[in-house]
């Protein structure tokens, strides 16, 4: 990050290199004393602004970087979509040039559309920190997932790590994927057909990743079962049959679980559907690190904020220009309200930042995209799917 | 960054020397051991506490308890030094509430690390008393805050272009305090560490 890079704002993990990425998770152990101690407050964003502005519905998350924010000193202003004025019709960058114009230090964004940080980061002066964008990237549940890992495996490199369920619409499976393969562990994903195209595996380039045929064959002898969530509202778009066709096929259970290493831990970003997905004896089981994580993703987002600290150059900072996301940036009212913008929506495979649509120019005087790897899957497409919005897996 | 090697002003027995009379000098102002609560400041501070606790040790027969501070979070400067520091633990196991706390640290300058370091021990309570051991004082004249020590293992007046540079086997394979120079171009910015 600031350290490393110069970085000045989180958008995704895929950007993020394995060095950086060490770098936040040993500023993350540091930062789990503080939560720890009676007073748990330290001064080192006293006088900086938060602003979480969360476009989707989220408990953990939210609360997560709102208490991370306070314990650091800063202050925290938390921003829904219904009780603002985005309800009033207000477009996202409209919204975003309001809050800017109030200097905030750091914006803490979710949105139903990939790309929405990306574009918040190219006219804000704030640090824009995604916290979920669409199907694309979730970084910092990644980030406190391998810190979860980390701590229970002593590392990552040379895991077989198992992630299952809706990986298709599952930001937390692309960012997961993304970090998992860069500190050298080996991904298998699995889950329905619908919901586990083959084409994922071109996500990442080297092979970390693929596609398992079966669950049973993604969970033998692997070292950490993660398994997403699944949307009881998404019943009616037909990726599979029944929810108790789900659960018999595809959730885990502890006849599943039996296949992975005897040591296997299992792990869920939230909300769990018990039953479903994952069953209540699993879930509470000593092998699930479910509230681990959550404890983790505290002190992995204080890391966040202090390594970014969004205030520490402000007034000697140029607006940095990054690369727009097609998808939301393509015009200035762009991002517009967040029910047409999701609906525009397609997700890139792998949510690199292609054009969904041919003739959509750079602009020409937009700075080098220095924060985005040019890597681009040789087979990459488009994966268009159905996004209503409210379809987004994890918390 | 380079930096010029001017004098080595202490080697490994002198501070052997200066800590074990530190230690007696603790042990006598204190009136013993038995209360005694060491808390090194991260990161030289802390090798520093623990031989002071050995030494402690083999005068009075107990080890006082040590504990460990990281005042990355409390500098005042955070918002211009220009990347963030790497932020180490803090351990009080124990708590502070009414202990006698002697702080350790390896150099007393401007006084700002002591203030951090006296601005987290009281926010996890109220200690009893706060007294402050260093190896080397680089002199009043250079405190910014109304801050001195209560035990100086070696008085040494420097200039502000100086380093003084304290290695201990711990972190830097060698034993030693030095005071060292920029070279001439770069010591006119004038920064602290």
């Amino acid at each position: 990050m600031k350290t490393e890079s110069g970085r000045r704002h989180l958008l995704g993990i895929g950007e993020l290199s394995a060095e950086e990425i060490a770098h936040v998770l040993d500023t993350a152990e540091s930062f789990r004393e503080i939560s720890r101690r009676e007073i748990k407050k330290v001064p080192a964003l006293r006088g900086r602004t938060i602003i979480n502005l969360f476009f989707e519905p989220s408990t953990r998350t939210r609360t997560s970087f709102e208490i991370a924010g306070k314990r650091l000193s800063a202050d925290t202003i938390n921003i829904s979509s219904s009780a603002s004025s985005v309800a009033k019709g207000e477009t996202l960058l409209d919204t975003a040039r309001n809050l800017e114009a109030m200097s905030p230090d750091f914006i803490v964004i979710r949105h139903p559309s990939a790309g929405a940080p990306h574009a918040l980061a190219r006219i804000c002066r704030a640090a824009v920190i995604n916290a979920g964008d669409g199907a694309h990237e979730h970084p910092t549940q990644a980030l406190l997932d391998a810190m979860t890992i980390r701590q229970h495996k002593g590392g990552i490199e040379g895991l077989e790590v198992a992630i299952l369920g809706d990986i298709l619409h599952s930001r937390v499976a692309r960012s997961n994927a993304h970090l998992l393969t860069k500190l050298g562990a080996r991904v298998r994903l699995a889950g329905p057909g619908t919901l586990a195209p083959p084409e994922f595996a071109s996500l990442v380039e080297g092979g970390g990743l693929k596609i398992a045929d079966r669950v049973e064959e993604a969970i033998e002898g692997a070292d950490v079962v993660m398994v997403l969530r699944i949307q009881r509202e998404r019943q009616d778009a037909a990726f599979f049959p029944s929810l108790r066709e789900y659960a018999v096929h595809y959730g885990l259970n502890r006849k599943r679980l039996d296949a992975a290493k005897a040591d296997a831990i299992v792990m869920h970003p939230g909300p769990m559907n018990r039953g479903i997905e994952i069953a209540s004896d699993v879930a509470d089981g000593t092998r699930s690190l479910i509230l681990d994580q959550v404890a983790n993703g505290l002190a992995v987002r204080m890391a966040v904020l202090y390594l970014l600290d969004g205030g520490s150059l402000l007034g000697q900072r140029e607006v940095e220009t990054a690369k727009p996301h097609p998808a939301v940036a393509e015009t200035p009212d762009a991002g517009s309200r967040t029910d047409d913008a999701a609906a525009q929506t397609r997700l890139p495979l792998g949510g690199e930042l292609e054009p969904v649509a041919a003739g959509r120019a750079e602009p020409e005087t937009a700075a080098p995209p220095r924060r985005f790897r040019a890597h681009r899957p040789k087979t990459s497409r488009a994966v268009a799917t159905q996004d209503d919005g409210h379809g987004m897996t994890d918390d | 960054m380079e930096f010029v090697e001017k004098v080595r002003i202490m080697d490994a027995a002198r501070i052997n020397r200066a800590l074990a009379r530190l230690a007696s000098e603790i042990v006598e102002e204190n009136q013993g051991a038995s209360e005694l609560y060491l808390v090194g400041v991260q990161r030289r501070g802390v090798p520093l506490a623990n031989r002071l606790a050995d030494k402690i040790a083999d005068l009075e027969g107990s080890r006082p308890p040590v504990g460990v501070v990281d005042i990355t979070l409390y500098r005042d400067d955070l918002s211009t030094v220009g990347a963030n520091p790497i932020v180490n633990r803090t351990e009080l196991p124990g708590g502070v509430d009414d202990r006698n706390i002697v702080l350790i640290d390896d150099v007393l300058y401007t006084g700002r690390t002591i203030r951090a370091a006296l601005d987290q021990l009281i926010d996890f309570g109220r200690p009893l008393r706060v007294q402050l051991a260093v190896l080397v004082d680089r002199g009043r004249e250079h405190r910014e805050l109304p801050i001195q020590a209560d035990f100086v293992g070696k008085f040494a007046p420097t200039k502000r272009s100086e380093i003084v540079k304290v290695m201990l086997n711990e972190f830097d394979g060698e034993e030693g305090v030095a005071i060292v120079e920029r070279p001439a171009a770069e010591s006119a910015e004038g920064r602290r560490p």
